[in-house]
């Protein structure tokens, strides 16, 4: 299954620098379980470009963090991707920035080949949403960083130490010759998202994929380290998939915003787009109903009635249609419309918008943040 | 339960002065124990100090960052602990005050009915074992309505008060969303009329196009049921939504206090304002406003010297490392327990008025 993957193209990076690092191309992934099959990610389609910043925005069950197992192919031993594309520009040799590239089809590779586990680490890095949960209690973290750097690169043991040293430095960890001989349980919350940050960055990749970083700290941590992670992207050219449920945070971090939900996506495209001239009503809505702390005390938020659908029995149609004020009977719950452009990089998922409706489209929410 | 949109109406509601509830030194702390002897070496000093007040009919938002002891705050006033020192006056609808903390738990069942508590976890709170009547109705028959019939006809009408069909009585908290049943807890809470009521983080579980149901569901209970709310959370944004004061704590001490907008356009102290200069704005082009605080929350079983907040304070003196500030009124209303409090010049949040909400 792995040896099927040939190098399409081979060129310097220069002319690629407006091509796609990552391209997913109707990612589908199901879970197969007794009670039915869960359409976790089904038809999700993205591209992440050098050095810039995409969002996934989702609540709970829209198939935000399926899809980056489903990139890296670490799902659970019940999923599997189902259709879909997964296209990588890889070097060659990771570690030679201006190696030569070959276009890699991820969902092609078997999750434990030899070429995926060169990817993972090296050319994709993960930073996880547990700080707790991502180190081993039983090693230090400089064992844990300098095993990753001596699976990926080749050095000495020394220079591993010396790199991780490094790379601490570079996160923000002061003292880093003694805290890389510390355990995770020994350092603080904040240190510790910044040790895991430190571990996916020390190989050097080329794109990132932080799934919730920030949930489980405080909020003057997640300050700091949203601050961090936009500096080393700005350092490093690093591309990065942000997901979170936090619009704050997405408004913050995102070049591209990708919002989600059940599985499928409802609205893409640039960041002041999606925040200042939402058409999604999904989008539209989730963009009302969050307290800012800039608005006024005491007045009541406009909701979205009616809470996310268990995924056994997803809506059909639109997934959004049971809770969408602009529900139309027919229409809406009898297909799934496909992404519509509604301007240049701007997509929705919306059949207000498909060219046969009659429906005149909803105004755009100028002013909805 | 589908609310829709909201007509954008200001909540009216009705505010007396008298305070329902006023905590005077809160203390509470937590041994720790060393050894076979297991000897006491240190404590955990959850809440040091504490003195808040709430006046009926108001909600007073308690926040801070974890391990800022508002949970054990808000456990301490519930008598879930017994506080190491301090007082927890409570005055039931009689006017007589009452001292709750040193009551032992006959005395306390008297006042357990005032005073109810809606959890965090929607899906920890709720036994998974027992029926929506069950849950519901089981304070009503521990405090003496044997009936069936009139339980019932209680919590039926409960479950309407919270926007759930009565129907659905028989059916297992499994069989609902995390949204519907934190709407259950609350019908739990107000079984017995209560007239306080403490949330601890009743929406951070919840998925953002619920927690605005829950918000609103909230805001209507207490204009309609004239609820006293004490809210903790750790979300600037919700606790300003829902508050009509603030108090801001800070590893185990009660840092600020005051109005909900005076806090918020006009910190005087600056944890407060370091707090509120964190939180991510969803607005793209406000990217340049987050600013963080260096450093990370001191421990509460070894805390500085002096402030607790000095090692992160940018206006740190000399005063503020050898002197605990004391939390005073600077202005009416407004706590603040800052030594330069009069001196700073914090900036605040300027309120978005283009925003329709």
């Amino acid at each position: 299954m792995s040896t099927s993957v040939e190098p399409v193209t081979q060129s310097n990076t220069a002319p690629w620098s407006h091509e796609p690092l990552l391209k997913v191309e109707d990612l589908k992934a199901y879970f197969f379980m007794d009670e039915g099959t869960v359409k976790a990610v089904d038809g999700v389609s993205f591209d992440v470009f050098p050095g810039k910043v995409v969002g996934i925005v989702g609540e709970s069950g829209c198939g935000k963090s399926v899809t980056m197992k489903a990139i890296l192919q670490i799902l659970d031993p019940s999923a599997r991707i189902v259709s879909g594309k997964v296209t990588l520009r890889s070097r060659l040799n990771s570690q030679d920035p201006n190696s030569l590239e070959e276009l890699v089809d991820l969902t092609r590779l078997h999750p434990n080949s030899r070429k995926i586990r060169k990817i993972r680490g090296s050319e994709i890095a993960l930073i996880p949403q547990e700080p707790m949960a991502a180190f081993s209690p039983v090693h230090t973290v400089g064992n844990q960083i300098m095993e990753t750097i001596l699976l990926h690169q080749d050095v000495s043991k020394q220079q591993a130490r010396q790199i991780a040293i490094d790379v601490f430095r570079s996160v923000g960890i002061s003292m880093p010759e003694q805290r890389i001989d510390a355990y995770s349980w020994e350092l603080s919350g904040g240190l510790r998202q910044r040790a895991i940050i430190a571990m996916a960055l020390s190989c050097n990749p080329r794109l990132l994929i932080a799934d919730e970083p920030t949930t489980a700290i405080d909020v003057t941590t997640q300050a700091q380290i949203l601050k961090l992670l936009r500096r080393l992207q700005e350092e490093r050219q690093t591309s990065i998939i942000f997901i979170t449920h936090d619009l704050g945070v997405i408004a913050q971090m995102a070049d591209e915003v990708v919002v989600m939900y059940l599985g499928m996506v409802m609205e893409k495209g640039p960041v002041q787009a999606i925040f200042k001239n939402a058409r999604h009503p999904y989008t539209q809505a989730l963009l009302r109903s969050i307290p800012s702390v800039q608005s006024t005390p005491r007045l009541k938020l406009p909701t979205i009635a009616g809470s996310i659908a268990h995924p056994f029995n997803r809506p059909a149609g639109c997934p959004f249609h049971p809770r969408c004020t602009h529900f139309m009977r027919g229409v809406c719950d009898a297909s799934q419309p496909g992404l519509i452009r509604v301007a240049e990089d701007h997509f929705v998922s919306c059949f207000l918008y498909s060219p046969e409706s009659t429906q005149p489209a909803i105004p755009s929410t100028e002013k909805s943040l | 339960m589908s609310d829709g949109i909201q007509p954008l109406e200001k909540q009216t509601h009705r505010i007396s002065h008298a305070p329902l509830l006023e905590v005077r030194g809160l203390k509470k702390y937590f041994p720790i124990y060393k050894g076979v002897m297991r000897k006491l070496v240190n404590s955990v000093r959850a809440v040091d100090d504490v003195s808040f007040f709430v006046r009926e009919g108001e909600t007073l938002g308690l926040v801070g960052e974890s391990g800022c002891g508002k949970t054990t705050v808000s456990r301490c006033i519930l008598r879930a602990f017994a506080p190491t020192s301090g007082e927890i006056l409570f005055r039931e609808a009689d006017d007589r005050v009452t001292d709750l903390s040193p009551l032992s738990r006959p005395e306390l069942r008297r006042f357990r009915p005032q005073m109810q508590m809606i959890f965090q976890d929607p899906f920890g709170s709720l036994n998974p074992r027992m029926t929506i009547f069950e849950i519901i109705s089981e304070p009503l028959f521990v405090n003496g309505l044997r009936s069936r019939a009139e339980r019932t006809d209680r919590v039926a009408d409960l479950l309407k008060l919270v926007g759930l069909r009565p129907e659905y009585m028989q059916r297992y908290p499994h069989a609902f969303s995390g949204g519907q049943r934190q709407r259950i807890g609350i019908a739990r809470a107000l079984a017995l009329h209560p007239r306080l009521v403490v949330a601890d983080e009743p929406v951070s579980a919840l998925d953002v196009s619920v927690q605005a149901q829950v918000l609103n569901l909230m805001l209507d209970l207490q204009e309609k049921l004239h609820l006293t709310y004490l809210f903790v959370a750790h979300d600037l944004s919700v606790v300003k939504h829902i508050s009509d004061r603030v108090c801001v704590m800070y590893v185990g001490k009660v840092v600020e206090m005051a109005s909900t907008k005076e806090l918020f356009q006009a910190p005087r102290h600056p944890y407060t304002a370091a707090l509120m200069m964190a939180v991510p704005v969803p607005d793209p082009d406000q990217r340049h406003i987050i600013q963080d605080l260096p450093g990370e929350v001191a421990s509460p079983a070894n805390p500085p010297s002096g402030c607790y907040f000095h090692p992160r304070c940018q206006f740190a003196k000399d005063v503020c490392r050898t002197q605990t500030p004391e939390l005073r009124e600077i202005s009416p209303d407004h706590f603040v327990s800052c030594h330069r409090a009069e001196e700073l010049q914090l900036a605040g949040i300027k309120e978005n008025k283009e925003q329709q909400h």
